[in-house]
């Protein structure tokens, strides 16, 4: 990354009307800007890259840590649940049985809202990540 | 055969033409071996999200759930349940890591983590032997559909579908199966859902009578106590971590822009699982309201609505049935003859007929063909094996298998190719054996049958323990790139990184 080069021409003064100035390419063509600092340190490998990269790892496992949890509290308890109190197989919710209700209705809303809840926590980590790495006007790149 | 069973023959030749028809659009597009391989990686989210649902959803989901419920009751809806779960363990640990990686298949994915052409090949191994234990059923399936609705001999249906399948992976790959993919999930929602509300109307109108001896039927654990609760939970592990681990899954997350794209895909998918699983445990109740004999497990989906409609609005549900099932067999077959056929071209066939200068693209057709052969032939070999609880072994030997791998390959810097080789030969030999005991149908009675038939509660913690173990014993054998590796897979791609 650092023969990413680009030499301008030498300027000839042009007026708003004039040509646009040449350019002479000498390196791949650029798609974005120049990398930003911090991330050159990810890419270098260094210790402050190393703390950056951590403290990203750390946020978005924690987040499916916590999303699995519910997982777990509120779907895998249930053969546990139901093995406890097998009276609960007979228990009716508005004319049907209650463990048919939560098993093959109920479940898949909650999975899908887990799931919503899941990607719009990991964009944000994402985000502030990328803001972290900005050193420019952290309020720009929103 | 008789004359009744015109609208359901109707309906799968005209689901097979359609199918062939629009894969045909994608000759056309396919281009190159990218095009083949994962549609060049330029599909979008919601056609995405429509042909992973349409892959996913098997002849175990259409047909196999409502058999199990039948004759099993509220435990079996732990597999509906899993088989959507497993997208949501999925998202949360794999999904956008697994896209940001950059590479094809499952085994390019463990030989850019471990840099070692052993591993690769360990894993080649394993993707091409769970996508031989999944497409097994999926060909059956197609054999007692065929075999219901029109009484033709049961070799028919694994011979039509395989023979389908592989003309159509061998004329437009990846491109043109995600168009057909994305068609059958629509086509198979359609094909529950309609009959579906007809069949439940029919119920209401019918005073919405009770199945005798709703207690235990309405139990979501297993029979026999302490042995009943751990099949129930292990069979939820092997399908929670099991979904990841599927090659025709994770094949797909590599059509996906990116990683964000990756993530919201599976948000989708997630949406269109469960919309879909609400209907096969409803044919299941209701065929057991109705009173489908036991013997018609997994043929309940289509037998129901004979059962409960008399003449031709019957027929004609039936035959909507059929061509869903149909649409089950082919997408998910075609989907898995993809992921094999990848593996098989890349890491077997190229390599033999390299000498020979034999195109990608030729190596991919004739890979396509072994991908299906086989399985054909093991499905002839063994017609009596439950749809279900086949499809249910090939997750509990992905979750033996990839899922430690992805898991510690993506989140633990400290795996070596020791390690992951060592779990991966752990995970295969434990959850193998049990495939090996149930297909072949011995018992040792007590708990040794039923350790051996719901495997993943034991085996996915030993390849773990393994997998852990052996990295710490080698921690001199960590791939020094490995943190480059780490930031690749998940840094956002809006950060600008030598992504190398």
């Amino acid at each position: 990354m650092t023969d990413r080069t680009e030499r301008t021409e030498p300027t000839r003064p042009s007026g708003p009307s004039g040509p646009a100035p040449r350019v002479r390419v000498t390196g791949p063509p650029r798609r974005h800007r120049s990398p930003l600092p911090r991330g050159a340190d990810i890419d270098a490998d260094t210790a402050l890259g190393d703390v950056y990269l951590g403290s990203l790892l750390r946020a978005q496992l924690g987040l499916a840590a916590r999303v699995l949890l519910l997982l777990v509290v509120g779907v895998g308890s249930l053969p546990l649940v139901f093995h406890l109190f097998p009276s609960l197989a007979r228990v009716d919710v508005a004319g049907l049985p209650l463990s048919w209700l939560l098993l093959g209705v109920a479940v898949y809303p909650y999975l899908l809202m887990l799931g919503l809840h899941y990607v719009r926590r990991a964009e944000h980590n994402e985000a502030s990540f990328a803001e972290l790495l900005s050193h420019r006007d952290p309020e720009d790149r929103r | 055969m008789t004359l009744d069973a015109a609208p359901a023959i109707v309906a799968v030749t005209l689901v097979t033409l359609a199918t062939l028809t629009i894969g045909s659009f994608g000759l056309r597009l396919s281009r190159t071996t990218s095009d083949f391989f994962v549609a060049s990686r330029a599909v979008n989210p919601r056609l995405n999200a429509s042909a992973i649902g349409g892959e996913y959803l098997s002849a175990a989901s259409f047909l196999g759930i409502a058999g199990l419920v039948l004759t099993l009751g509220a435990e079996m809806l732990w597999y509906p349940i899993g088989w959507t779960a497993g997208y949501l363990v999925l998202l949360v640990l794999v999904a956008a890591p697994l896209r940001r990686s950059g590479a094809y298949t499952l085994p390019d994915f463990a030989e850019a983590r471990l840099a070692s052409r052993g591993v690769r090949a360990l894993c080649s191994m394993l993707v091409v032997a769970i996508g031989w234990l999944y497409l097994m059923p999926q060909l059956q399936g197609a054999g007692i559909t065929l075999h219901t609705i029109a009484e033709a001999p049961t070799w028919l249906g694994p011979v039509l579908v395989a023979a389908v399948v592989a003309a159509n992976v061998g004329s437009g790959g990846m491109r043109s199966v995600t168009l057909v993919q994305a068609f059958q999930y629509w086509l198979k929602l359609t094909a529950l859902l309609v009959p579906g509300m007809v069949l439940l109307a029919v119920w209401l109108g019918d005073g919405a009578p009770r199945a005798m001896g709703g207690g235990e039927w309405s139990l979501p654990i297993a029979d026999g106590g302490a042995s009943g609760l751990y099949t129930t939970y292990s069979l939820i592990l092997a399908t929670f971590l099991g979904t990841m681990g599927l090659p025709h899954v994770s094949v797909r997350f590599y059509t996906n822009p990116d990683g964000a794209a990756a993530r919201r895909t599976t948000v989708v998918v997630l949406g269109l699982l469960g919309a879909f699983y609400l209907f096969p445990p409803l044919f299941g109740a209701l065929g057991r309201v109705y009173g489908a004999g036991p013997l018609a497990a997994d043929t309940v989906v289509l037998e129901l609505p004979r059962l409960m409609v008399d003449g031709a609005l019957g027929e004609v549900l039936t035959g909507l049935v059929a061509a869903g099932a149909f649409a089950a067999f082919l997408s998910t077959s075609s989907g898995l003859a993809i992921a094999i056929a990848g593996v098989l071209s890349q890491d077997v066939i190229a390599p033999t007929l390299a000498a020979r200068r034999v195109s990608g693209v030729t190596a991919f057709r004739l890979a396509g063909v072994v991908a299906v052969a086989v399985p054909c032939l093991a499905a002839l070999a063994m017609p009596n094996v439950g749809v279900a609880r086949a499809v249910g072994l090939a997750f509990a030997v992905a979750a033996s298998t990839f899922c430690p791998l992805l898991l510690l390959g993506i989140w633990w810097r400290r795996l070596t190719a020791v390690g992951a080789a060592l779990g991966l030969l752990v995970g295969f030999a434990g959850s193998g054996t049990a495939v090996v005991w149930t297909l072949g149908g011995w018992s040792a009675g007590g708990w040794w049958d039923t350790l051996l038939a719901q495997p993943a509660a034991w085996s996915v913690p030993a390849a773990f323990a393994t997998m852990v173990g052996a990295s710490l014993l080698t921690a001199e054998h960590v791939p020094p790139h490995t943190n480059r590796l780490l930031v690749r897979l998940h840094t956002p791609e809006t950060v600008e990184l030598d992504r190398g």
